[in-house]
């Protein structure tokens, strides 16, 4: 099943360049607004002009999903920015959130753009607070009661019915499934928020920075069980962009470039949320064979993961197939905090992630890694100048990671 | 048991929309049998609903009764109020007896939230509501053991 082209042309693109703006709670900007600021604060970062801009990507674009969650379309950035592009994409069909990157990293492999600039947006805490947001299930509490609700065709029309409506509902299953399996317990899973909230204390752009101990944790609101309130990410305002460039314009740079080394992306499982075949693994699985499937590094090489944690159980997931530990060892592994302590063997989703510092969706997880990777992490700096960063997003049938590097790759 | 039975559901049932390649399914539990396409060819059970059967790529789909029994692979107690005025309620993915990658997500009923268990025995019970009959499932013992009271 593995690839066969000898040749890795991701590694023909570098993250030449970051931004971010602000991120927050309902900050009461538009979603243009924002991607505007993290959009040019990457162009600037990677020493470039919007001039030299010729590809620009988003996942997933306006049009689709939710209130909040997709974000402005290119065409709308592209006007604003009066960008002049060779290429663009946007959508939501393919290996999780970072399809976008992954489509920039061969776009400018291929010839296709020199510079695209990639962005996501999202404002679900202010679509929240107008009530507008919806779970990915489509929101079926938005129905209300009583004759006249929607009757729904398709893929939700398996779960809808008995009030599966969210991915926190089809992920709580993983988590169930992997007690059973591997006698996970909540007080191990408490970790991943635990960890997060401990690095959260040392980002200021955090959600939130309050201490959290494990009585908070186990004492938290149940939403599906065995996942709490803390289990969940939180929903935020903010925009994140990088600049994907092709690899020989990393001297160029005047930031410290991040090479790409590996992009997994495959699901060689069927594409469904309950008919996948290992529900403890789901296509998390096929993304991160697929990745080592085309490095010569290997998991022991790994300085530092930001793995997504729009649920905590999936970074359970991520660790272990990304071979960060055992397989059904992630339990034990991360039980106590310390091996993905700031100073542990897998320094962990290190701002926070989306637990604490803000759903971002996965690319809050990319920037994470580039900002270890530079140097530039503050207090919460991983120390002895890490060289690889793990990054995934994405869980359940949508999945995608990928491996980068501090210096050549 | 002195826990009560978790509720049956949402408060709202949100209803599938009927059509020519779901109707099958979704008022199967009329006649009280669980029905699924079934390959002529292959013998393979197919779900979701598809043209075609995906095992063989040939071989015309039929729908066909199982015996309505299964085992839970995976649950989770809902405590979100994702839809208002819902109780506490067990969803559930349940694999058919039949063929181990049929799974249908469903509610567990007649049965406390503190019985359910990754690995029990269950059976179909149909709650109709409107024009669709919607599988949910129950303790398989659960019949058996009312009996012998």
């Amino acid at each position: 099943m593995s690839a066969t082209s000898p040749e890795r042309l991701e590694r023909r693109s570098i993250i030449s360049g970051i931004g971010q703006s602000d991120v927050g709670r309902r900050l009461g900007r538009g979603e243009l607004d924002l991607t505007l600021d993290a959009c040019l604060g990457a162009i600037a970062d990677a020493g470039l002009t919007r001039d030299d801009i010729d590809g620009l990507a988003t996942f997933p674009g306006a049009g689709i999903g939710t209130s909040g969650f997709a974000g402005p379309s290119t065409p709308e950035v592209q006007d604003a920015l009066r960008l002049r592009l060779n290429w663009h994409d946007g959508g939501l069909e393919g290996p999780g959130q970072l399809r976008a990157v992954f489509a920039a990293c061969l776009a400018v492999a291929a010839g296709l753009a020199r510079h695209v600039l990639v962005y996501r947006t999202v404002t679900e805490s202010t679509a929240q607070g107008e009530g507008g947001r919806q779970g990915i299930g489509g929101g079926a509490g938005a129905a209300g009661g009583g004759r006249g609700i929607p009757r729904f065709p398709g893929v939700m029309q398996w779960t809808l019915p008995y009030g599966a409506v969210s991915a926190a509902n089809w992920l709580a299953m993983i988590a169930q499934r992997r007690m059973f399996e591997f006698g996970l317990t909540r007080e191990q899973l408490a970790w991943i928020a635990l960890n997060g909230r401990r690095n959260a204390q040392r980002n200021p752009k955090a959600i939130y920075r309050d201490p959290m101990s494990l009585d908070d944790y186990l004492g938290a609101r149940m939403i599906t069980t065995p996942l709490c309130l803390y289990d969940c990410d939180a929903p935020c305002d903010g925009s994140t962009a990088v600049v994907i460039s092709h690899v020989d314009y990393a001297p160029d740079t005047p930031a410290t470039a991040c090479h790409v080394n590996a992009i997994g992306t495959a699901l060689r499982g069927r594409p469904s949320w309950d008919q996948f075949d290992d529900m403890t693994t789901f296509s998390a699985r096929d993304a991160a064979a697929s990745m080592w499937e085309r490095t010569e590094l290997r998991p022991s090489d790994v300085d530092v993961a930001e793995l997504y944690d729009g649920f905590s159980i999936l970074t359970m997931v991520w660790l272990e197939e990304l071979g960060l530990c055992g397989k059904g060892e992630s339990g034990p592994f991360i039980d106590g905090g310390r091996r993905i302590a700031l100073d542990g063997a897998v320094p962990l989703n290190t701002s926070g992630g989306q637990l604490s510092a803000g759903r971002l969706h996965g690319f809050g997880m990319m920037h994470e890694a580039c900002v270890q990777l530079r140097g530039e992490g503050g207090e919460r700096q991983v120390g002895g100048s890490p060289e690889v960063a793990a990054v995934a997003a994405g869980g359940g049938p949508i999945a995608g990671c990928m491996l980068l590097t501090r210096g050549t790759s | 048991m002195s826990t009560p039975d978790a509720a049956r559901g949402p408060a709202v049932r949100v209803l599938p929309r009927l059509d020519d390649t779901n109707r099958f399914f979704w008022t199967s539990g009329e006649d009280g049998h669980l029905r699924f396409l079934r390959c002529a060819g292959c013998r393979h059970y197919v779900h979701p609903p598809v043209p075609r059967c995906p095992y063989c790529l040939d071989g015309s789909l039929v729908p066909e009764p199982v015996s309505g029994t299964g085992i839970v692979h995976s649950f989770t107690v809902n405590h979100q109020q994702w839809i208002p005025g819902s109780d506490p309620y067990v969803i559930g993915l349940v694999t058919i007896a039949e063929q181990d990658d049929v799974r249908l997500t469903t509610n567990l009923v007649d049965c406390s939230p503190d019985e359910v268990r990754v690995g029990m025995a269950v059976e179909v019970t149909f709650e109709q509501s409107e024009d669709v009959w919607l599988p949910l499932f129950r303790p398989a013992d659960r019949t058996r053991r009312e009996q012998s009271v």
